[in-house]
């Protein structure tokens, strides 16, 4: 039996009278691949906050590991292996892709704290940033700021980041949203390559992504668990057509409006 | 557009426009023996403006109440001297470990704010503290101050000279010490996650970083920093009173920042003379309205130079190593 890497709960939030997660119980093993969808609203980055701890369950409990963290910090949970990307562009806009990820690596590798070696001494970081970076495509980018690179060559960046944390449990939010079509299939195979035990959790309206790298769906629907299952039996379920509008057949469109 | 590479990556490299700098700042000795003591004031203030740089400029804490470190200093200074301990290089030091203490009690409820409300908090401290002080005469001497304070000879060997000569260089020697002890903290892998507090602290907070701990500890050096200015102070001017604790300090040293221009370390180091000279030259013309002046060249700076004055100068000479361009 493989081991819940990421488990919630009983999970609820309220944002003042808005309802936004009723008690949502979800578990993520180890090696899972599990892509989180629903219609715009329906509570998905919300719980991708309150996963991170960045947003404070009104009730419920997340386990890292087996462990609880339900009152830990975003920077404990990081710690322990917990890594996310954001919907929207979340960087350091006035550094350059390379120390972006550079401040990332040396987190991880526990350097971030020295104050009696330069930063440009640091090979083992500075080398695992660019090689992570290579992998992205951004080799040419090294030394350009986040401000002067386009924005889906900047949500690269967000994803290299969370990489170069080398986390157990990987929470992508809607990774390929703004991402030109071309680069789309550079992202994935990026993400196909990750380690197998790795267990990553994908929120993403693209179903094409969806079908392609999820072996679970779970389905979201004001704030509630809608479906969880298998993809194709998820995709065919009469329920999960009528929650997205106009009840369009969720495997023959892209979900949703893709965020600017 | 010229590629730089990582500044942030590139800042232990010392670049030649440094060198001249310090030349420039040595010869002042021997270029004006006549104005030793401004000279040495100017030093002691870069000094406390490079310590508000690291805050301010490198982690984006924001300080009105800075004076707060440089008094405790003072007074930590003058005391020791005056009961007696008056080697005063060992002096301040303590008077650093002393603010960085204070920093250190005060950091956790400064650090939990930003924006205004640490705006408000930073000045509510410098507040209390200058009032305690004023109260505590038996302590601080109340407005009469400390006087009197008399030091061993630098390193036994060089008296303190009625023309200041002693004085100029051993503030000149903490300025240059502490300095380049700085720099080598904002060229490290520490100064880099500075950057990114400055930058997006939440962000960092999903890197991993243990946020209040590293900005505590950049907090601690600062309190230090000013600390051992506000000893330099007390001990070249035999002298250490309220003013050295008040609003009016704080502001003083955050507009001379503002001037000289914020997070790349050289900016307190023109500031700071550029304010002080203005100042001196202003009120030799009018004692009463050389606020004018500051205040015009100040509203200058933030309409046309972000930079500061160092902003203008990077944008004819080419980049200072401890920043980047705007
Ligand atoms: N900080 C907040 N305060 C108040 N309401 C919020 C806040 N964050 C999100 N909401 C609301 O909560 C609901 C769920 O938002 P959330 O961003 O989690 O949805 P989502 O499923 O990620 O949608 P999308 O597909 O558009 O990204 C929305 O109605 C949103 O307006
Ligand atoms: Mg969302």
């Amino acid at each position: 039996m493989s081991t819940n890497m990421l488990e919630a709960r009983g999970l609820d939030k309220h944002f003042g009278a808005l309802h936004v997660t009723r008690s949502v119980d979800l578990s993520v093993t180890a090696g899972a691949r599990l892509a989180l969808i629903g219609p715009n609203g329906a509570g998905k980055s919300t719980l991708v906050g309150l996963l991170t701890g960045q947003l404070k369950p009104d009730s419920g409990q997340i386990l890292l590991a087996g462990r609880d963290v339900t009152s830990e910090s975003i920077e404990k949970r990081t710690r322990s292996g917990l890594a996310r990307t954001f919907q929207i562009n979340n960087l350091f806009r006035g550094l350059t892709v390379l120390e972006n990820v550079f401040l990332a690596v040396s987190e991880r590798l526990g350097t971030a704290g020295s104050q009696l070696r330069t930063a440009k001494s640091c090979t083992e970081v500075i080398e695992k940033a660019e090689q992570l970076l290579k992998e992205l495509e951004l080799g040419n980018a090294l030394h350009q700021r986040i401000s002067e690179i386009s924005y889906g060559r900047q949500r690269l960046v967000e994803i290299a980041i969370a990489l170069s944390l080398s986390p157990r449990v990987l929470l992508l939010d809607e990774p390929t949203a703004g991402i030109p079509a071309g680069e789309v299939a550079r992202v994935m195979e990026v993400l196909e390559a990750l380690p197998a035990e790795l267990a990553i959790v994908v929120i993403e309206h693209d179903m094409h992504v969806v079908r392609r790298f999820a072996k679970e769906i779970v389905v979201l629907a004001q704030g509630a668990v809608l479906a969880r299952g298998l993809p194709q039996e998820v995709m065919a379920s009469d329920e999960v057509r009528r929650v997205y509008l106009g009840g369009v057949d969720p495997s023959k469109s892209v979900m949703g409006k893709r965020r600017a | 557009m010229t590629t730089v590479g990582s500044t942030l990556l590139e800042r232990h490299r010392v670049r030649p426009a440094e060198y001249v700098y310090w030349i420039a700042l040595a010869s002042v000795f021997f270029l004006f023996p006549r104005n030793l003591s401004l000279a040495t004031s100017i030093m002691v203030m870069s000094l406390f403006a490079l310590s508000l740089d690291l805050i301010l400029g490198f982690a984006g804490v924001v300080s009105f109440g800075h004076a707060a470190f440089f008094g405790i200093g003072s007074y930590c200074a003058a005391q020791l001297a005056l009961h007696g301990w008056s080697e005063p290089i060992s002096g301040a030091l303590i008077a650093g470990l002393a603010a960085m203490v204070f920093a250190l009690v005060v950091g956790p409820l400064v650090l939990r704010f930003t924006g205004l409300p640490q705006i408000m908090v930073t000045l509510a401290i410098g507040i209390i503290l200058y009032e305690a002080a004023n109260k505590a005469s038996s302590i601080t001497g109340g407005d009469d101050g400390l006087g009197g304070i008399k030091l061993m000879p630098l390193f036994g060997t060089f008296e303190w000279t009625a023309y200041g000569q002693t004085a100029f260089w051993y503030a000149f020697g903490w300025l240059l010490l502490l300095f380049i002890a700085l720099r080598i903290v904002i060229a490290s892998p520490f100064g880099v996650s500075l950057q990114g507090l400055r930058e997006n602290t939440l962000r960092m907070r999903f890197i991993g970083t243990p946020v209040f701990g590293r900005l505590l500890r950049a907090y601690a050096m600062s309190g230090f920093v000013a600390g051992v200015a506000g000893a330099v102070s007390a001990q070249v001017n035999k002298f250490a009173g309220l003013d050295m604790l008040s609003t009016d300090r704080s502001i003083d040293v955050l507009v001379m920042l503002i001037l000289g221009g914020v997070g790349k370390l050289y900016g307190a180091l023109i500031g700071a003379p550029v304010y002080m000279l203005v100042h001196h030259q202003a009120s030799e013309w009018n004692p009463f309205h050389w606020m004018f002046v500051v205040g015009g060249l100040l509203i200058f700076v933030v309409m046309f130079a972000r930079g500061g004055v160092l902003g203008l100068l990077e944008a004819g000479l080419g980049r200072l190593p401890g920043g980047r361009a705007q």
